[in-house]
């Protein structure tokens, strides 16, 4: 990890070499990592013979997980990073939102039955959804304990699960329909991808989406893929979105008080802040975010089950803010892609760069496994290891984790100085110098 | 004790009475208030804590304009009163009331807003925040601190020129404070004594009537303790109102116009530093009780 | 976060004790739906006793976990969430001696020392019930507990020690990472499959004067180890806190670790005891469930972890006596509310009480009365 944190300062320092404004350069500087990185998977895939087709899905998983994982990354850095709300319940907050969206887009006659929505509806109504439910848990718990807190979300994020999850809304009639959760099998409804083909219906970005699906079919791609592959294009529209939007908010006054909620909430209230609205304000818009964020990430399936949203998902969100260091909006992205590259598809990456170099077998328990080493054949305990990855994948969140709050509590691109206010604060104008550029 | 509190408690009536004309004479006068009527004024505050009583109904009043100190021996109840004026806690019983208006038992940042703003004898600096931020925090009524006007493209353009004023507001002040070299720094990196100052500018930023200032000397070193009690008289001068909790007899003494004594919760005497200094019961309180 | 700006002065009445009397308002009509019920026999006795039963039987062990994650919460102030770990740590080793053991000469080492996880070593084959292998299973007990401990002293060693004065928060992540790790290295060894481990108990019927009193005709052997064993372990740790002093010790740092650092209590030696307690209890807990329950899998502790919270929560935190009595409330609350409500809503009752207490009572639905 230290490593990596090396190369960010480099990168940053190769990139800062300008008068650009902050976030520019920071724009930059996540272009960068991300170019290295696949730069880097492409030589090391390309050199072991994974395989140009298979390299070049790893790095289509890579950015969809990257972009998805960055919106969730970004709502929660508006939570705890800048405000300090320790929120472990955001897994709950997203699942409120893709049901939301599923029952008001699902078809009419389907089981469970919908109300047959068109997606805008539906995904503004997963997001209001969320911001509600962010609402009604926000109003009581903002009073209690960090640590508290943290439980408290975690209790509603598991209630809310286990309530979709549940018999009892599994299928309720309302006047002649079966409408529900769908229980343990979930719900079906009409993907959000499906906007691409609408979207290449209209004129501007028609003619861009053809160039793609022309470039495409020069290239051999199956235009299948491309539009899987615009999805991720919108996905990385909305994560720019939210960026400018958390970045503003954190150039500002507002963002000014929720850092110092954070830092001491008591200060803050005796200068005159009523931080319980702005805590308010402040869980409710994070909670909408991460119901769009989810409505997002689910967007390119059409059917969602309660067991997306187990609490480890959360933890996985909480990482990846950890890694890029928590309280900087970039530090969020590139610790949304750090995570999606290195610690959640590297290992995949490795097993294919093994099952493409060497004849593995896995052997059916690591008892054989540690048999067959013994006696000098260490390819079956190999075998087993690649076979094993899924699991050791989290051993290996884990461990960075704890080597994190350990040696790094702040990530790569935490404690850095990114001053909340509208203007240029870092140094004293001249009397002269008046206007200055926004943000 | 108990000729301390008859002496208190005739204090009280005739007090409310005077309270409620002067309330009458602002409202007829709308602006300016009566200089004689006391900025602040406590009656009969009790704080209670499971089974200890650490306020046990304290009266005094502050007069606008002046530097009032308020001492006594630790575990008197000083921190305790100022917390229950400036709403950390609610008191059990009693009022305060500031500029003519019952403050009992609001919240912090309301007690703030109405312009009665405190320091903390531990200083509460937001660590992880630069000064400059810091300061930036405190001026009222900001209209970046609303979420739309923060984001929305056109209503930022006033809140980038409200910064560009505050801003400049910001570095004035740390400019009489003489720590605007530390602007960029870290406020936790900052040393104790700058963090008193950084707390009292900061307080000032935020254009209150009345300052409570909790034993700013404390951790201070000497000459940066006469260059912060030169900055209060200076404020002084300028029509700012202190009250100020102390352990340093001598600041007490040679600063402050009034001098208010409490001891076991209660209001032991109060009167000039001279009268104070004369005082037996203040001396018993200090030499006899748990210095 | 809390500031302590509670209102409540113009009303006499202070939010928390409008919604503590509202809860004991809704306990209140409940228990007399209960009688109702009963009374007008749409609850069969048997049906109320056997729930109630079952709420005890899950009260014990959630109550052996629940000490020591109150332990280490009051003791080394962060809420552990590798705890439920410690739970499935005590599980799959408990078990995997006890197979060594029992199943000796009657299945081959791979299947007894990885718990079957190739599919071999029929539990009913290797006879894995109290009555046909006794001392495997005891011996399982014991070398749960012990090696949960050995485990989480390595942990503290590696992880928490260099965390002490880290606060709250970095110690809760830390703890979701020690959460992940151990658990599927569990996984790398055992395989994350769900797979039974315990043959079916024996089941005797009651003696006559026993039935006399409960309505009960037979008795599950598994449960009444669990319960026997459960009760056991905790007179003893009682007995520890009250009468040593290594336990008055720990009931004084579990209250203020300032004043305990003052009085010259060796907090090293102390934050050992803590680790050797609830660990082991923990792990002990994680054996017991899997011979009540018959079955093992990876995910045992974590899901069972807030209910375990919830049970310390509602109890007071660090006070161990009241985590055994939120034990109680939870294990009651998710069987007898199954009355009222199915059976996959159950949880949520249990998780919805604990949410009440731990905004309107943060210190515990007993704070007032003195425990520990």
């Amino acid at each position: 990890m230290s490593d990596a944190s090396e190369t960010i300062d480099e990168l940053r320092a190769k990139v800062t070499d300008n008068d650009l404004p902050q976030w520019a350069t920071d724009l930059l500087l996540i272009a960068a990592f991300v170019a290295a990185t696949f730069a880097g998977f492409a030589i090391v895939g390309l050199l072991t013979g994974v395989g140009l087709n298979e390299t070049v899905g790893f790095m289509r998983l890579v950015t969809f997980f990257a972009a998805v994982y960055a919106l969730v990354v970004l709502a929660l850095n508006l939570h705890w990073g800048y405000t300090g709300l320790f929120n472990i319940g955001v897994a709950g907050f997203m699942a409120v939102g893709v049901y939301t969206m599923a029952i008001l887009t699902a078809s009419p006659d389907g089981s469970p039955a919908g109300l047959g929505l068109p997606i805008p509806i539906g995904v503004i109504g997963g997001m209001l959804a969320s911001g509600l439910v962010g609402l009604v848990v926000s109003l009581p718990a903002l009073r209690v304990r960090a640590d508290y807190f943290a439980i408290v979300t975690l209790g509603f994020s598991e209630i809310i699960r286990l309530a979709l999850l549940s018999g009892s809304l599994r299928s309720v009639e309302v006047g002649g329909t079966e409408y529900g959760t769908g229980g343990g099998s979930g719900i079906s409804y009409t993907p959000v991808d499906s906007v691409i083909p609408w979207l290449l219906d209209v004129p501007g970005i028609g003619f861009v989406g053809d160039q793609f699906f022309a470039i495409g079919e020069m290239a051999g791609i199956q235009s299948s893929i491309i539009q899987s592959g615009l999805y991720t294009g919108v996905l990385i529209a909305f994560v720019v979105l939210f960026y400018l939007f958390l970045t503003r908010i954190a150039y500002s006054p507002f963002g000014r008080v929720l850092k110092a909620i954070r830092e001491d909430e008591l200060a803050a209230r005796s200068l005159g802040k009523n931080t319980d609205r702005m805590k308010i304000t402040v869980f409710v818009v994070g909670c909408m975010l991460m119901g769009l964020a989810g409505i997002l990430w689910m967007g390119s399936q059409s059917r969602v089950n309660p067991d997306s949203f187990m609490p480890i998902v959360t933890f996985y969100i909480f990482v990846a803010l950890i890694v890029g260091g928590s309280g900087s909006n970039t530090g969020s992205i590139v610790g949304a892609f750090a995570f999606a590259a290195f610690l959640w598809q590297g290992p995949r990456f490795i097993r294919s760069i093994v099952r493409a170099n060497v004849d593995v077998r896995s052997p059916q328990t690591v008892y054989d496994a540690f048999l067959e080493l013994a006696s000098g054949d260490p390819l079956p305990m190999l075998g087993y290891v690649i076979g094993t990855l899924d699991e050791l994948r989290f051993v290996l969140v884990g461990v960075v984790l704890i080597v994190l709050m350990i040696w790094k509590p702040d990530g790569l691109l935490g404690h850095r100085k990114e001053l909340a206010a509208a203007t240029d604060i870092s140094r004293r104008p001249t009397a002269t110098d008046g206007g200055e550029t926004d943000e | 004790m108990s000729d301390a509190e008859t002496n208190v408690g005739s204090d009280t009536v005739a007090d409310s009475s005077a309270r409620t004309e002067s309330a009458e004479e602002v409202t007829e006068t709308t602006g300016r208030r009566t200089v004689d009527e006391p900025i602040l004024q406590v009656d009969d505050l009790v704080k209670r804590f499971g089974g200890i009583t650490a306020v046990d109904g304290a009266s005094f009043q502050v007069e606008r304009g002046t530097i009032t100190g308020l001492i006594g021996p630790n575990g008197a109840g000083k921190s305790t009163t100022f917390n229950c004026i400036t709403g950390v806690y609610t008191p059990n019983e009693g009022s305060v009331v500031f500029e003519g208006t019952d403050i009992t038992g609001r919240d912090p940042y309301q007690v703030a807003n109405q312009g009665l703003v405190r320091t903390f004898q531990i200083a509460r600096e937001l660590p992880e925040m630069t000064v400059l931020e810091n300061m930036m925090l405190a001026p009222k009524n900001q209209l970046g601190e609303s979420l739309w006007r923060s984001v929305a493209p056109i209503a930022r353009r006033d809140v980038v020129e409200q910064e560009e004023e505050l801003r400049e507001r910001a570095w004035e002040m740390l400019e009489f404070f003489e720590i605007d070299h530390l602007a960029g720094e870290y406020a936790g990196n900052l040393s104790g004594g700058q963090r008193k100052l950084l707390e009292m500018a900061r307080a000032l930023l935020t254009d209150p009537e009345m300052l409570l200032l909790d034993e700013p000397m404390a951790g201070v070193n000497p000459s940066l303790e006469k260059k912060l009690l030169s900055h209060i008289h200076e404020l002084q001068d300028q029509g700012y109102t202190f009250l100020l909790v102390e352990h340093d007899m001598d600041v007490i003494m040679n600063h402050c116009e009034h001098v208010i004594v409490m001891h076991q919760g209660t209001v032991l005497a109060e009167g000039e530093a001279a009268e104070i200094k004369a005082n037996e019961e203040v001396i018993e309180a200090y030499l006899g009780g748990e210095v | 976060m809390s500031t302590g700006h509670g209102r409540g002065r113009l009303s006499n009445l202070t939010p928390q004790e409008v919604v503590g009397g509202l809860l004991l308002a809704g306990i209140g009509i409940l228990v007399l739906d209960l009688v109702r019920l009963v009374v007008t026999g749409e609850l069969p006795l048997g049906r109320l006793w056997s729930y109630t039963w079952n709420g005890i039987v899950d009260s014990l062990y959630i109550g052996l976990a629940a000490i020591g994650l109150s332990m280490t919460y009051s003791i080394l102030r962060f809420a552990n969430f590798s705890h439920g770990d410690l739970v499935t740590t005590g599980a799959f080793s408990g078990w995997t001696v006890a197979y060594l053991i029992g199943g000796l000469g009657v299945a081959d080492l791979s299947s007894r020392l990885l718990l079957r996880a190739d599919g071999g070593a029929q539990p009913g084959s290797v006879g894995m019930d109290v009555l046909s292998a006794p001392i495997a299973i005891l011996v399982g007990l014991v070398i749960s507990a012990i090696v949960t401990i050995l485990v989480a002293l390595a942990i503290d060693r590696l992880v928490y020690r260099r965390l002490r004065d880290a606060g709250g928060i970095p110690l809760l992540i830390a703890s979701v990472g020690v959460a992940l790790a151990l658990r599927y290295l569990i996984a790398f060894v055992y395989t994350t499959d769900t797979r039974i481990v315990v043959a079916s108990p024996p089941q005797p019927e009651l003696p006559a004067a026993i039935q006399s009193v409960v309505p009960m005709e037979t008795i599950n052997l598994h449960e009444a180890t669990l319960v026997i064993s459960a009760l056991a372990l905790i007179i003893g740790v009682h007995l520890l806190l009250q009468y040593t002093k290594l336990g008055k010790s720990m009931r004084a740092m579990s209250d203020n670790k300032d004043l305990a650092l003052i009085t010259g209590i060796p907090t090293e030696r102390v934050i050992f005891a803590t680790w050797v307690i609830g660990s082991g209890l923990a792990g002990v807990a994680g054996y017991l469930i899997v011979l009540d329950r018959g079955q093992i899998t990876i995910n045992l502790g974590w899901f069972l972890l807030l209910l375990i919270f919830a049970a310390v929560i509602l109890g007071g935190i660090g006070s161990i006596y009241g985590a055994l009595a939120g034990s109680l409330v939870i294990g009651l609350t998710i069987n007898l509310s199954l009355v009222w409500i199915p059976a996959d809503l159950n949880e949520i009752a249990a998780f919805t009480l604990m949410i009440l207490v731990l905004i309107f009572k943060p210190d515990g639905l007993f704070s007032g009365v003195e425990t520990a």
